[in-house]
């Protein structure tokens, strides 16, 4: 079954490789560019797995988490946070608010598919 | 009877008339007969076997050369707290507490080396701790940090796409080539910045720290940016005593003036009183300025320096640098480097005693709008013949309203770590890509 990935991160280079990455590896990826209407998306949309920026335009990826898990039809949604070195505090809160995984920039995209393939066949 | 008056302590000063003593070359003998006691009785208070009266401390001052109070506490009151304090900063070790003072008494050179050492490692762990927070708060590195890793991210995994995928189409493989020139220029770009930072930072050997006024504004942001003692009695001199550790004399000179000029300001506004107009919504700093006597600019030092107060402020003269910062989130202040220009601050600059507010967005990731109240004083130090100086501040507010609610004037931090690409004021080009741009943010 493909899996379906919403993917939000502003970075249009990085989003760009994730999504031939992922594309590749048989997920559907649907990709946002900031945080505003990334509730209403992921609500619409429900997919398999969110992949999710920390540092987002907008509305920040640690807001967006926090409501996704307050809103039972979401608390439950894998949720990846992307974030990068030097972020130790951003994380732990993330950690805090419920994050599933954590992928720290610069990563391996054979990383990034082994993480996304446990957390949408888990 | 002299030991029928045990009002001072024996054992540091016994020890301190003895060193004395020896110092001078005098016999045992000779100084109690001067002083009129018997050698035996000298005896057992050298040995702070015998609390010393004042009256026979007061003759033994007189014969040794020296004041009473060097006898009765000479450096010791201030030593034995340095080593009560060095002891209580080593874990793991029970150093003697209860022959401290003896301790002290025989071997006040040792004492004193160890008190020293002990303020040495003081002041070297705030300028780490300042450093640390500097790595973890700054605009600057944070902003350089984040471009650096942003590029990189995306330059290993585009690299790694073209160079595992053997079946890469055409059109793909072209547009990641070009994703890898955009990002191998953006991370030169991103690199020299930080080189530029960390070359910046080598100037301040003695204390790690790039300026004496960041000294005072890591001391202050330690703290919480609050001064709450200054109400108590002994607050002035209690914080005054807290700043003479700071590593540099320049940060030591600049954080007392502020100490005395807030504990002066606090007396006429004091927190209390200020949390009680405000709570009544009484918040104009020019209506609380004209109740109190002092300045607009006073008030909202007070204001910044309330306890719990979410207000930052930042105040500059008239070249525009920048002499206070008191950071709020999701408005970073240059740590140096001029301003973004656009601030209400320099406006108000231009036209002393005119207020200024003024809703502004500053350029981030987490946008946010905020109400700033800027004004300009002047003062005439030397009179008519002297020159005019001009002090502005910008007291920077959370706005609650809704962001339609007004005209919004956006802004940044300082031009090199902004990313708004259109700027008219722009001075030169940022190290950002313009991600808010591309995001359909700006």
């Amino acid at each position: 079954m493909t899996a379906r990935v919403l993917l939000i991160e502003d970075e249009p280079n990085i989003s760009e490789a994730i999504r031939f990455i992922l594309s590749r590896d048989g997920c559907d990826v649907t990709a946002l560019a900031d945080g505003t209407g990334a509730l209403d998306a992921v609500r619409a949309a429900m997919p398999d797995l969110v992949i999710l920026d920390l540092m987002l335009p907008g509305v920040s990826g640690l807001d967006i988490l926090a409501q996704l898990r307050a809103d039972p039809q979401t608390q439950a949604l894998p949720v990846m946070m992307l974030t990068a070195k030097g972020q130790g505090r951003d994380r732990e809160a993330a950690e805090r608010a419920g994050a599933s995984h954590f992928m720290t920039k610069p990563f391996s995209n054979d990383d990034m598919r082994a993480a996304v393939r446990a957390l949408t066949q888990g | 009877m002299p030991n029928s008056q045990p009002n001072l302590p024996a054992s540091l000063t016994g020890s301190l008339i003895r060193e004395r003593r020896l110092a001078l070359g005098l016999r045992q003998g000779d100084v109690a007969q001067a002083v009129g006691i018997s050698a035996s009785y000298l005896n057992l208070i050298e040995h702070n076997r015998r609390r010393v009266g004042a009256e026979v401390l007061a003759r033994l001052a007189g014969v040794l050369g020296t004041e009473t109070a060097i006898l009765s506490e000479g450096a010791g009151g201030a030593l034995i707290d340095d080593l009560r304090a060095a002891a209580s900063t080593a874990p793991g070790i029970q150093p003697e507490l209860d022959r401290i003072e003896d301790f002290a008494g025989r071997f006040p050179g040792w004492a004193a080396v160890l008190a020293a050492q002990h303020h040495r490692a003081a002041q070297l762990e705030r300028a780490v701790g300042a450093l640390n927070d500097r790595l973890t708060h700054d605009p600057h590195l944070s902003a350089s940090l984040h471009e650096v890793l942003s590029a990189l991210a995306s330059v290993r995994s585009t690299a790694a796409i073209l160079a595992d995928t053997e079946d890469i189409e055409p059109d793909w493989r072209e547009r990641f080539h070009q994703n890898l020139h955009q990002d191998s220029e953006r991370l030169a770009a991103g690199a020299e910045a930080l080189v530029a930072y960390l070359d910046g930072s080598d100037t301040a050997v003695d204390t790690g720290l790039a300026a004496p006024q960041e000294e005072v504004e890591s001391w202050l942001a330690a703290r919480g940016w609050q001064l709450a003692e200054l109400e108590q009695p002994e607050g002035l001199a209690q914080l005054l005593a807290e700043v003479a550790g700071l590593a540099s004399a320049a940060a030591r000179s600049l954080a007392a003036d502020f100490l005395r000029q807030a504990a002066a300001e606090a007396q006429l506004l004091p927190d209390t009183a200020l949390r009680a107009a405000l709570a009544r919504g009484e918040d104009d700093p020019a209506v609380l300025a004209q109740r109190t006597g002092l300045s607009v600019l006073a008030v909202m030092r007070r204001i910044a320096l309330l306890p719990g107060s979410v207000a930052g402020l930042v105040i500059c003269d008239a070249s525009g640098t920048l002499l206070f910062r008191k950071p709020v989130d999701g408005f970073a202040l240059p740590r140096f480097g001029a301003a973004c220009p656009l601030w209400p601050l320099f406006a108000a600059l231009a036209r002393p005693m005119l207020p200024l507010v003024e809703r502004v967005e500053p350029a981030g990731r987490a946008a946010r709008v905020f109400r700033t109240l800027s004004i300009c004083e002047t003062r005439l130090p030397q009179g008519f013949a002297g020159p005019e100086l001009r002090e502005a501040a910008m007291l920077i507010l959370p706005d609650d309203a809704p962001r339609a609610a007004g005209a919004v004037l956006a802004l940044g931090s300082s031009c090199r770590i902004c990313p708004r690409g259109r700027c008219p004021a722009r001075r030169e080009p940022s190290i950002l890509a313009e991600a808010g741009a591309a995001a359909g943010v700006q």
